[in-house]
């Protein structure tokens, strides 16, 4: 467990009063793709936002990569992408303009920047529509082009935080695609999700929070939806 | 890994820049606001030629810090409706990379209404507000609205009152600011002797000064959780 | 390990212990020592100090006008006291006295108001008028007044507690501008009683200025009740307050509990 990409270590967020994880372990390799389950309320988000550095931890300690949090929260969010369900990006600028900026933002190299926005507009499929503003946008499509926004400097691990909410059928196919590659290129994916098909199909690990703690924790291989249900159905009654 | 200082700041800068050139809502309803102020202004107080002398830096500055005021909370607004203040947090740049970025935006926005407002005032009170000192102290002033403005607005955007409050919260922290503007301006526009108001040009300078380095320290906390 | 504080869940929920019930000894000895000690300035003001020749009777609101406003100086400065430490520390204790700091000042600057008012009746003739230093001083109550909207406007307690440890911070300027005001505008009308005049003292109007040694008891009684009114009487106030919000907190976290079960 010592060298593994994340290690968390009984890490407790409150808001307020209310403890929303409770010494809560774990520990993901590298190129693993976990699905976090659990009810609204059991932490799912919390937990991404925490290992994001958008927050910080009321104890316990989170270390990505060696880094630890919140000490070197700086270089822990150059190896980290997220995309949420909010698509985090300009209405008045278009995709290009977007992507340029964050760019700036994450210091990617100035030499070939506009060739890794060509690269990651042509791969979410919005390269025609490079030049329109976001508010022109679907739903989508602003989605979509939030995942490149996501992948721009190349991140160690990939924070998806339910984006498939109000997604089309397309949009989902596409995430889905970007996220079995991202599992093939040995990248680190931890996805937040209500759905356990999803989770199933896409991940390598089923993580179910109850309560802010961990409450199962087992590989998804020759594991099928069915399964997968009764357990969540067993850990968070 | 981590992006250095001023690349960061002149990002955040040059978005913002290139946001206002392609929508220019800011400068627009801030210019806007201004003009009718001082037409409200000019027939609700019924300025005469020398009523006007007295009262127009009044007139100027309480014109200036509303059209901050506004400003200020489209320029957070932005931040906020997308999602993009944690878009911005997730970058690895020093928070106050991201303040500075804010700041300077703001201010050159408000001072580009600030000037358009003093050439307006020059024509329509028929009165001489083109004096440099006057200028250097339209730049102090706005740059001490925008220094305390972009703290709280981030505040307040966040809150459930949203843009309500901001005048709210700012006009009795800016109050100094604008005091002391409103006395420099006087003396300048008055033509009374230097030594006269050249003391509360200073002091505007001090409360930048001030009020800079307590945005500087503070402003992490008003956006990490 | 040792980047982020170790901070067991208990640490997180109030004692529930039944003592925390009780009044704390030194609480109520300090509550007593309180009364006693403004009781004898108030009778100090009304009996021992000599009646002034100029203003007549109406001068002795001096004695509680000037002290009440060390009191709310000293009680905003706890506010940004408990601001700083509370983001320092984010320990909830500190931004419980960043709160009664800034309601016992309101308190005291109310008091501060109304016993200029009154003072002002008879001697400016009026019960407000917009001196630099009232208005200055009015907007310094409205700040603290911002502070408590600020408050009432977020849910999140620990994003509401964060935001008001900078404002509480913020918000002092105005209180030292209240108080540089005297020294710093030439035409104000308020009389200072305190500390150097920075402006030619001869070209001001000051309308019911006095001179603090040309009555008897005058210097002796301000001091006493300035020192009484700026130590004791916010401390008290203070302590009391905290222990009212320790005790909500508990009634909050109890009643949490029992829906929780």
């Amino acid at each position: 467990m010592a060298n593994s990409l994340i290690q968390i270590h009984e890490l407790v967020k409150a808001f307020g009063l209310m403890p929303v994880l409770r010494k809560l372990d774990l520990g993901i390799e590298r190129g693993e793709s976990v699905a976090l389950l659990g009810p609204n309320g059991s932490g799912k988000s919390t937990l991404l936002r925490l290992l994001s550095g958008l927050s910080k931890p009321t104890g316990g300690t989170i270390s990505v990569g060696g880094w630890e949090l919140p000490r070197e929260a700086a270089a822990v969010r150059a190896q980290i992408g997220m995309v949420s369900h909010k698509p985090l990006l300009y209405e008045n600028l278009n995709a290009r303009e977007n992507l340029r900026f964050f760019a700036r933002l994450y210091n990617l190299p100035a030499a070939n920047r506009e060739q890794r926005i060509d690269l990651l507009l042509e791969r979410v499929g919005l390269a025609r529509r490079a030049g329109d503003l976001i508010r022109t946008y679907s739903r989508g499509m602003q989605q979509r082009l939030s995942i490149a926004r996501a992948m721009l400097h190349d991140p160690e691990v990939l924070l998806f935080d339910e984006p498939y909410t109000g997604l089309d059928q397309a949009a989902s196919a596409m995430l889905d695609e970007i996220a079995l590659e991202t599992r093939a290129n040995g990248r680190t994916l931890i996805m937040a999700t209500h759905e356990l098909d999803r989770a199933v199909r896409l991940a390598s690990r089923a993580v179910i929070l109850s309560r802010g703690v961990v409450a199962f924790d087992a590989p998804t291989a020759g594991m099928d939806t069915a399964a997968l249900a009764a357990k969540y159905a067993e850990v968070t009654a | 890994m981590k992006t250095p200082f001023i690349s960061a700041v002149l990002a955040v800068l040059w978005k913002d820049l290139q946001v206002e050139l392609r929508s220019r809502e800011l400068v627009g309803s801030m210019g806007l606001f201004a003009l009718l102020s001082i037409l409200i202004f000019s027939f609700a107080l019924e300025l005469d030629r020398i009523a006007r002398t007295e009262s127009v830096s009044g007139v100027l500055w309480v014109t200036v810090v509303y059209a901050s005021v506004l400003g200020l909370n489209r320029s957070l607004a932005m931040e906020r409706d997308q999602g993009n203040l944690d878009a911005l947090l997730l970058a690895p740049v020093d928070r106050t990379a991201i303040y500075f970025g804010k700041l300077i935006g703001n201010f050159i926005f408000t001072l580009v209404v600030g000037l358009t407002l003093i050439l307006l005032m020059t024509v329509l009170y028929n009165l001489t507000l083109t004096r440099l000192w006057l200028i250097v102290v339209l730049v102090l002033g706005t740059l001490g609205f925008s220094t305390v403005g972009t703290l709280l607005a981030t505040m307040t955007v966040q809150t459930r009152a949203r843009e309500s409050l901001l005048p709210i919260v700012m006009m009795p922290v800016a109050l100094p600011l604008l005091l002391s503007a409103v006395r420099a301006s006087t003396g300048i526009l008055n033509e009374t002797p230097q030594e006269d108001w050249l003391a509360w040009v200073q002091i505007l300078a001090v409360l930048n000064v001030v009020y800079m380095t307590m945005s500087f320290l503070l402003f992490e906390y008003v956006i990490e959780e | 390990m040792g980047a982020v504080r170790q901070m067991p869940m208990t640490d997180s929920t109030p004692d529930v212990s039944p003592q925390t019930d009780r009044m704390p000894r030194l609480l109520m000895i300090l509550t007593l020592v309180t009364i006693i000690a403004v009781a004898v300035g108030i009778y100090m003001a009304l009996f021992y100090a000599g009646t002034d020749i100029e203003q007549g009777e109406v001068q002795r609101i001096f004695y509680i006008h000037v002290p009440s406003f060390a009191a709310t100086f000293v009680a905003f400065s706890a506010t940004v006291l408990g601001g700083i430490l509370y983001l320092r520390t984010r320990s909830v204790k500190w931004d419980t006295l960043a709160l009664a700091g800034v309601e016992v000042g309101l308190v005291l600057a109310i008091i501060n108001l109304a016993t200029g008012s009154v003072w002002a009746r008879p001697i400016w003739n009026t019960w407000w008028n917009w001196d630099p230093r009232l208005t200055l001083d009015a907007i310094m109550v409205l700040t603290y007044a911002a502070y408590l909207m600020l408050r009432n406007g977020i849910e999140n307690p620990e994003t509401r507690r964060r935001f008001a440890s900078v404002y509480g911070i913020f918000a002092f300027a105005t209180v030292i501008a209240t108080l540089m005001i005297t020294r710093i505008r030439p035409d104000t009308i308020h009389p200072v009683v305190f500390g150097p005049i920075l402006t030619d003292a001869s070209q001001m109007s000051v309308q019911g200025d006095f001179e603090l040694a040309a009555t008897a008891g005058v210097t002796t009684v301000i001091a006493y009740n300035s020192f009484v009114w700026s130590t004791l009487l916010p401390a008290t106030l203070i302590w009391h307050r905290i222990r009212l919000e320790n005790l909500a907190q508990r009634v909050q976290s109890l009643k949490a509990r029992v829906l929780g079960e």
